[in-house]
């Protein structure tokens, strides 16, 4: 799956990758981010 | 994934279409990521949700899956993936992925 010209749906998790560093890797590979949010479970 | 992130999506999904859309996931435990992973592929499987009876059909990948992180540019990885990769159980983790997508 080539990640240029997708476009991401950006899913992180406080306690295992956040959504900002997903969004940097993603896009270095030349995706497109539609959305993003890093979730918390407590 | 939480009830107001699946109505943020749902939103979203409306505004922009599902063509070329897939979700990298940054979970730590396998639970959360294939409950996340079938709730953008085949709806919420809690019928909690606003996605609950909606098959969107988005795959999900992890962005520490090998097949992700080959195509992220190198000093990022080192810098915002490599400690993560260190600390999570990647095998145990991304291992209900491929499964899901080819479900």
């Amino acid at each position: 799956m080539d990640l240029r010209g997708k476009r991401v749906l950006v899913i992180g998790e406080r306690d295992g990758v956040n959504a900002p560093a997903i969004e940097a890797c993603v896009r270095s590979a030349g995706a497109d981010v539609l959305y993003a949010e890093t979730l918390c479970f407590v | 994934m939480d009830l107001e992130g699946q109505g943020r999506i749902r939103q979203v999904v409306e505004q922009a279409g599902t063509d070329g859309v897939i979700a990298v996931l940054g979970a730590n435990s396998p639970t959360a990521v294939e409950m996340t992973a079938l709730t953008l592929k085949s709806g919420d499987p809690s019928y909690a949700g606003s996605l609950a009876g909606i098959a969107l059909g988005i795959p999900s990948y992890h962005i520490l899956e090998p097949e992700i992180t080959g195509q992220v540019d190198g000093a990022l990885y080192d810098r915002e993936l490599a400690l993560s990769a260190l600390a999570m159980d990647v095998t145990e983790v991304i291992a209900p992925m491929k499964a899901i997508r080819e479900s």
